[in-house]
């Protein structure tokens, strides 16, 4: 899974062609981004479109949400290389949605509005716990842009044929810069139509090289698994996993960090405020669920099938390597015409992925850290706004900067380590402050906080940072912890120091609990003023 | 953000009384059996769902990481068992999807609507 430094290998296809359809792509979604834009006046609409997507609507955007670069390229590429092991990826992000719907989804709509930090502070005292929730809001969105935007670099490598690092740099500020039109413009409506049209171009491409791969092989998938395993995609797991005891530890610690994350990812919450109910809020679940569902099972197809007609050396020697598994395959399907297709969808799910995760870390911080913790709740008339796009403005300067910097680095590393935060950071308190009465202050914010720190610094101190050779340092070594996913220890000890902060302090809540209770379950007033409180 | 106007919020304590009548209401409401009953259809649902589907999971990342041979073994062509089991983990996701949405619609959401109307009927905002 990682995109090579070296890009000296010819681009393959038209880059002018690929540059043509990519263009084609920015200037139709622009369309819907401006019309959006007419209402983009208020709060409101700025993070949740006014909260009137349908569940369709919604459950299609989550799905484009969700299926970032790290799905499409990321889990093409590792089931090519690897074969087996490569799938965990798309069981474990798929089995996670089950988590989201049944325990987390519904009630969540019915008692936030904006952000997560509505759910958490709901009956804790509110500032420190906002503003607890806004740090790990923005770390998790941080490592998530990092990952697509270096997934960015990585693929103009490979499709525009810009081979110097100058070049792929300003191609990352391009696409930061697009991303902060939309979010700037069209806020989360026209974020939201962006997704929704990308959704349905992922999932249409997707589905027809799946075809023609089955085509190609007369339909018989057991022909595809085996010509993919001779070529290299192993059958049997282990591949990647099963070295060495701690990998075999390693690939359980990603599969917990995998399956627990998604219920915690800022940027996928956010999306439950979009609709009016919480109803709704079930109906986008659904929908999201089914169509993550089919578009991974198209990357098992994809993967082995990129195995078998590319071929698994072939790929590791291309610009990008792993991740142009998916790419390499459209070339070899339907040549220059569906490569630049396949492309200018690759970089339209970039796209529309940062923009989301740009208006929930702009909406986190303008809502809980200005308007309520600086501000109590009341901030100047039209500040929120002003100060969400402000924010929006940063973040998109830092993830330009992040991205250029991580050019190069292993995508599913990011995101894992995205997913390992925000099980960690964030799970452990939604589920308490949901389902536990006696769970206050102290235990949100040492859950939060412990989750955030000891995560980060196990990965600081892994071998996907130093010492290894996939490092993101080669040369230095200062690992100590063995795992390059942290989940295993990370988020077992953030479920303990939640129940610890909440056993040793003698605040009790209890009283309020009455009232998230029934809101949650009931959804009473949530379509009003869900957060006077 | 900007918030419509409202007539009860003139002063302080107009505010607090507000707020304490909601209370009240709100632990009335959550301690009548039907919330109760609704409360606990929910739970007894989700949480062993919840519980068999991550065991199923976990069993798979198991069996995959300590029992490749196993997982490795030829069924049906090159159809392996770990595929097989791989395939099963989405069929689950679907079906207990599916069975989610039909208790949820049959006995969940009626129990949950008439609350939130007595609710809302009764003068919460």
């Amino acid at each position: 899974m990682t995109i090579t430094h070296v890009m000296a290998a010819e681009a393959i296809g038209s880059p002018a062609l690929n540059l043509a359809i990519f263009v084609g792509f920015v200037i139709f979604t622009l369309f819907f981004v401006i019309r959006a834009s007419r209402t983009n006046t208020n709060a409101a609409q700025m993070y949740t479109g006014g909260a009137a997507f349908s569940g369709r609507q919604n459950g299609i955007a989550i799905s484009g949400d969700y299926l970032s670069a790290a799905s499409f390229l990321g889990i093409a590429g590792a089931i090519a290389i690897y074969g087996y092991d490569g799938f965990l990826y798309s069981i474990g992000f798929l089995v996670a949605w089950l988590v989201a719907l049944l325990l987390v989804a519904e009630l969540l709509r019915n008692t936030g509005r904006f952000t997560m930090a509505d759910v958490l502070s709901f009956r804790m005292q509110e500032r420190p716990v906002r503003m607890a929730a806004a740090m790990s809001t923005l770390a998790v969105s941080f490592f998530y842009l990092l990952a697509q935007m270096a997934g960015a670099g990585g693929l103009v490598a490979l499709l525009l044929n810009i081979e110097g690092r100058t070049g792929q740099s300003i191609v990352i500020a391009v696409v930061g810069v697009l991303m902060l039109v939309y979010v700037l413009i069209g806020g989360m409506k026209g974020t939201t139509y962006v997704q929704i049209i990308k959704a349905i171009l992922l999932i249409a491409g997707a589905s027809l090289m799946t075809f023609w791969v089955l085509a190609k092989s007369g339909f018989n998938i057991s022909d595809i698994l085996g010509d993919g395993a001779k070529a290299g995609a192993s059958l049997e797991p282990g591949k990647q996993y099963g070295l060495t005891e701690t990998t075999k530890l390693d690939f359980v610690s990603l599969s917990i960090a995998l399956v627990l994350g998604t219920a915690g990812l800022p940027h996928i919450l956010m999306r439950f405020y979009t609709v009016p109910t919480a109803n709704e809020a079930r109906r986008s679940v659904v929908w999201a669920i089914w169509l993550i569902g089919l578009f991974y099972l198209l990357t098992l197809v994809l993967g082995y099938g990129a195995a078998a007609l590319v071929g698994s050396e072939k790929i590791l020697a291309s610009p990008g390597a792993a991740n142009s598994a998916a790419p390499l395959l459209a070339f070899e399907l339907g040549g220059t015409v569906l490569l630049g297709v396949i492309s200018a969808v690759a970089f339209a799910t970039i796209l529309a992925v940062v923009a989301g995760l740009t208006i929930t870390a702009s909406a986190s911080f303008a809502h809980d850290v200005y308007a309520n913790v600086i501000h109590h709740g009341k901030p100047p008339e039209g500040a929120e706004v002003k100060v969400a796009r402000r924010a929006a403005i940063v973040i998109g300067v830092v993830a330009i900067a992040g991205g250029i910097a991580a050019n190069g680095q292993n995508i599913a590393f990011l995101v894992a380590l995205a997913f390992a935060v925000a099980a960690s950071a964030n799970l452990p308190t939604i589920l308490y402050s949901l389902f536990w009465k006696r769970f206050n202050t102290r235990g949100c914010l040492w859950s939060i906080y412990g989750g955030l720190i000891i995560t980060i610094t196990l990965i600081i101190f892994s071998p996907a940072v130093s010492g290894g050779e996939k490092s993101m340092f080669v040369n230095q070594d200062w690992s100590w912890f063995p795992l390059s996913n942290p989940g295993l220890v990370s988020i077992p000890l953030s479920f303990f120091l939640g129940w610890l902060g909440t056993m040793t302090s003698k605040e009790h809540l209890e009283e309020k609990v009455a009232e998230m209770e029934v809101r949650s379950l009931t959804g009473a007033g949530a379509h009003k003023e869900a957060l006077e409180h | 953000m900007t918030r419509p106007p409202d007539p009860h919020q003139t002063t302080e304590a107009n505010v607090d009384a507000d707020i304490a009548a909601r209370r009240a209401a709100f632990v009335q409401v959550h301690e009548s059996p039907e919330f109760l009953e609704l409360r606990s259809r929910y739970r007894r649902f989700v949480f062993p769902v919840t519980g068999g589907a991550l065991a199923f999971y976990f069993s798979y990342v198991l069996l995959a990481a300590y029992a490749p041979g196993f997982m490795g073994e030829k069924v049906v062509g090159n159809i392996t068992v770990g595929l097989i089991f791989g395939l099963l983990q989405f069929v689950m996701v679907f079906g207990i999807t599916a069975l989610y949405i039909r208790y949820a619609q049959r006995v969940l959401d009626p129990m949950s609507t008439k609350i939130r109307d007595e609710l809302e009927a009764g003068g919460l905002r």
